[in-house]
């Protein structure tokens, strides 16, 4: 039997220096740009919480605390590769080439919000609890039947490795070796069930045992652990040396939705002590060790960003909005009869005999 | 030409479609070496080999969301399901993602893709695998429902299917699989989506029905009209998506009485969508009520059974008699 311990990889220890023999393969123009992403999806999360509280948005799944595992992981993700995010995953997606102003329109339910422009292989949010897995492997077993050397990324929850699709998804992976990666963003917690309740399994990366497939554990707030497992993960896909699951360990900060109330079923202590090793506070730390970086910097490029949100928020308000008779148009490539026949009743003026 | 079974069409379908467009692949349970169960694969991965006749783990819901990705990424996906009965295990995946990640993303990603397998009864299968589930598809906007009734129709319409740019599930009447023979072109040839087959014409009475029923249908048309003279016109459906309203309601203007027969269960079946459309569009041409001639409302029942279960010709005799003596 294979050994069922696995070990957390992590390059950081609490104050932001990094752990012996821990070696960094970025310039200081990459770490900064993986901070700067951080950074803007935190911010970004921060103000879409507050335009659902005002109304302007509708129901919104916060990802605070875990952007280091999306954003440490998409960062390997090259054009012409594909993202099969989950419903908690705009850091991700962010990260992947998703702008900001689509990502307001998909939560004020306008028709674009999933859109994606012909160069940017990101997958709808999947919603649907977990599709994204085998489909991820359809994509990826594609690029491999080609002969390419693409790659598909897709992420799950804690609670999606409960599921049948997570199961056959992996089990089909691991049988026709596609190039894909598996992230489990493990934040512990769907919606009010902990993962004990969840599970009965030590560590969710040991199913991966289960399918033949490499697992490995990372922790999740640890942005550059998150890269480096990643990077390998991509590496060995690309070389056709198979899938990887990988296991993130962070932590559901904020609650499920805006419409959720996690004191009904946590103690906010417990989200306390996950803020001690914020992603984005400890790289910070470990930049600002680094001599990259400065309080100075920060509050300039933070000001910069929060102008970049303002400016998407503005046009994602001034976007006309979805009329009835858009929703006729991608339902097939060509509307049947029925559809245009009910499309004209909506662009028709209704005639009420007088 | 030559004289072939349904199974066999499908088979040559399959075949030639693959034979020019390398993005076509087959991916299901026993569908390699085994060439399926019902042997509708037979010799296709001798032909063109693991990758693109791919025998499947046991994973319905899996391999049509295997299938999805695979069409998003440039490859068309035949899925077979060895049975219609066992679809439900993927019904996610076709209904929330495979219809509608077409409009979820603007039109950005699509998937073009057939989900194909026998349904139906009659043949004293083993439980759960008889039902005919087409109503919930014909409920799921973004798919395209097909059913062919006969070899030749098979082989066009799933040719246009396979072609088709949006998911198709494509329904094939167990029952009359191998049991009725007739000349099949050699060549490709593509029978349009959306086009109903008026199989027989008739002055009197319109009978619609799609699968096998058809044959039932048309047995009768033409015992009646030797034994009475009657005379009944058979509409074969062949899509119940996209809806051919304007051959029913051009059938129904001219004889102004409808049935309406199918296998499935009687309450949701697609008989009331196509009674409801008479009603909408032919109300003042009508005679008569429309007939519906259905299985029971009840689950597909025991083998013992089935035989009385199924719509068979002496119901259909009573709704016959009913409509012109009403």
């Amino acid at each position: 039997m294979r050994n069922l311990d696995f070990e957390l990889v992590r390059t950081l220890n609490d104050e932001g220096n990094l752990l012996d023999g821990v070696t960094i393969d970025l310039s200081e123009v990459e770490l900064l740009e993986l901070y700067e992403k951080m950074l803007m999806t935190r911010l970004f999360d921060e103000r879409a919480f507050r335009l659902q509280r005002q109304g302007r948005i509708g129901t919104y799944p916060p990802y605070k605390g875990q952007e280091a595992a999306q954003v440490g992981s998409v960062f390997n993700l090259e054009k012409g590769d594909w993202l099969f995010p989950y419903g908690r995953d705009l850091a991700a997606c962010f990260t992947f080439g998703k702008d900001m102003k689509s990502a307001l329109l998909y939560a004020m339910g306008h028709k674009d919000g999933s859109k994606v422009s012909e160069d940017t292989n990101i997958f709808p949010l999947a919603i649907m609890i977990p599709p994204q897995i085998p489909q991820a492997v359809g994509a990826a077993w594609a690029s491999k039947l080609r002969g390419e050397d693409r790659v598909a990324l897709a992420t799950i929850g804690d609670g999606g490795t409960s599921k049948g699709d997570f199961h056959e998804g992996m089990n089909m992976a691991a049988v026709y070796k596609a190039p894909a990666i598996f992230l489990c963003q493990n934040n512990q917690w769907a919606i009010s069930v902990p993962i004990e309740k969840q599970m009965a399994t030590d560590t969710v990366v040991q199913k991966a045992i289960a399918y033949g497939m490499e697992g490995v554990r990372v922790d999740g707030n640890d942005v550059l652990a998150v890269y480096q497992v990643t990077k390998e993960a991509i590496k060995r896909a690309r070389n056709g040396e198979g899938p990887t699951f990988i296991e993130a360990l962070t932590y559901r900060v904020g609650p499920h939705t805006t419409s959720d109330d996690p004191t009904r079923y946590r103690k906010e202590t417990e989200a306390e002590k996950w803020k001690q090793r914020d992603p984005i506070e400890l790289y910070k730390k470990f930049l600002i060790n680094q001599g990259l970086w400065s309080e100075e910097q920060d509050a300039k490029m933070t000001e910069n960003i929060k102008e970049m949100i303002n400016t998407a928020v503005k046009e994602a308000e001034a976007t006309t909005k979805t009329r009835l008779i858009d929703i006729f148009d991608h339902v097939y490539q060509l509307p049947t009869d029925d559809l245009m026949k009910q499309k004209q009743s909506v662009e028709s003026e209704f005639l009420i005999p007088q | 030409m030559s004289q072939k079974t349904i199974v066999q069409a499908i088979n040559e379908a399959m075949d030639q479609v693959m034979e020019q467009d390398p993005t076509v692949m087959v991916l299901g349970l026993d569908v390699g070496k085994n060439g399926g169960v019902f042997r509708v694969t037979d010799g296709l991965q001798e032909k063109f080999g693991e990758n693109r006749i791919v025998d499947t783990p046991i994973a319905e819901s899996g391999t049509v969301g295997v299938a999805i990705g695979l069409a998003v990424n440039g490859f068309k996906p035949i899925v077979e399901m060895q049975f219609m009965g066992f679809i439900y295990s993927a019904m996610d995946q076709i209904c929330s993602q495979a219809a509608r990640v077409r409009s979820r993303s603007g039109g950005r990603f699509t998937a073009p893709m057939v989900i194909r397998g026998p349904f139906g009864g009659g043949v004293h299968a083993l439980e759960l695998h008889c039902d005919s589930y087409e109503a919930f598809f014909a409920h799921t906007p973004g798919l395209k429902v097909v059913i062919p009734s006969n070899p030749y129709d098979a082989k066009g319409l799933l040719i246009s299917a396979i072609e088709d740019p949006d998911p198709v599930v494509f329904f094939e009447p167990m029952r009359i699989y191998r049991s009725i023979r007739e000349e099949v072109p050699e060549e490709m040839y593509r029978i349009p989506i959306g086009k109903a087959n008026i199989v027989r014409e008739g002055e009197e009475l319109t009978i619609i029905s799609w699968g096998a029923p058809v044959h039932t249908a048309k047995a009768l048309a033409e015992k009646m009209y030797e034994e009475r003279g009657l005379s009944i016109e058979v509409i074969d459906l062949r899509t119940l998506v996209p809806f051919d309203t304007e051959t029913i309601v051009n059938s129904i203007k001219k004889t102004g009485r409808a049935i309406v027969m199918h296998e499935a269960v009687k309450t949701g079946g697609f008989g009331a969508e196509v009674a409801t459309r008479i009603m909408e569009e032919a109300f003042l041409y009508m005679e008569c009520p429309v007939e519906r001639v259905t299985g029971f409302d009840t689950p597909y029942p025991f083998p013992q059974v089935e035989h009385d279960w199924m719509p068979n010709e002496e119901r259909l005799v009573q709704a016959v008699y009913k409509v012109l003596t009403f």
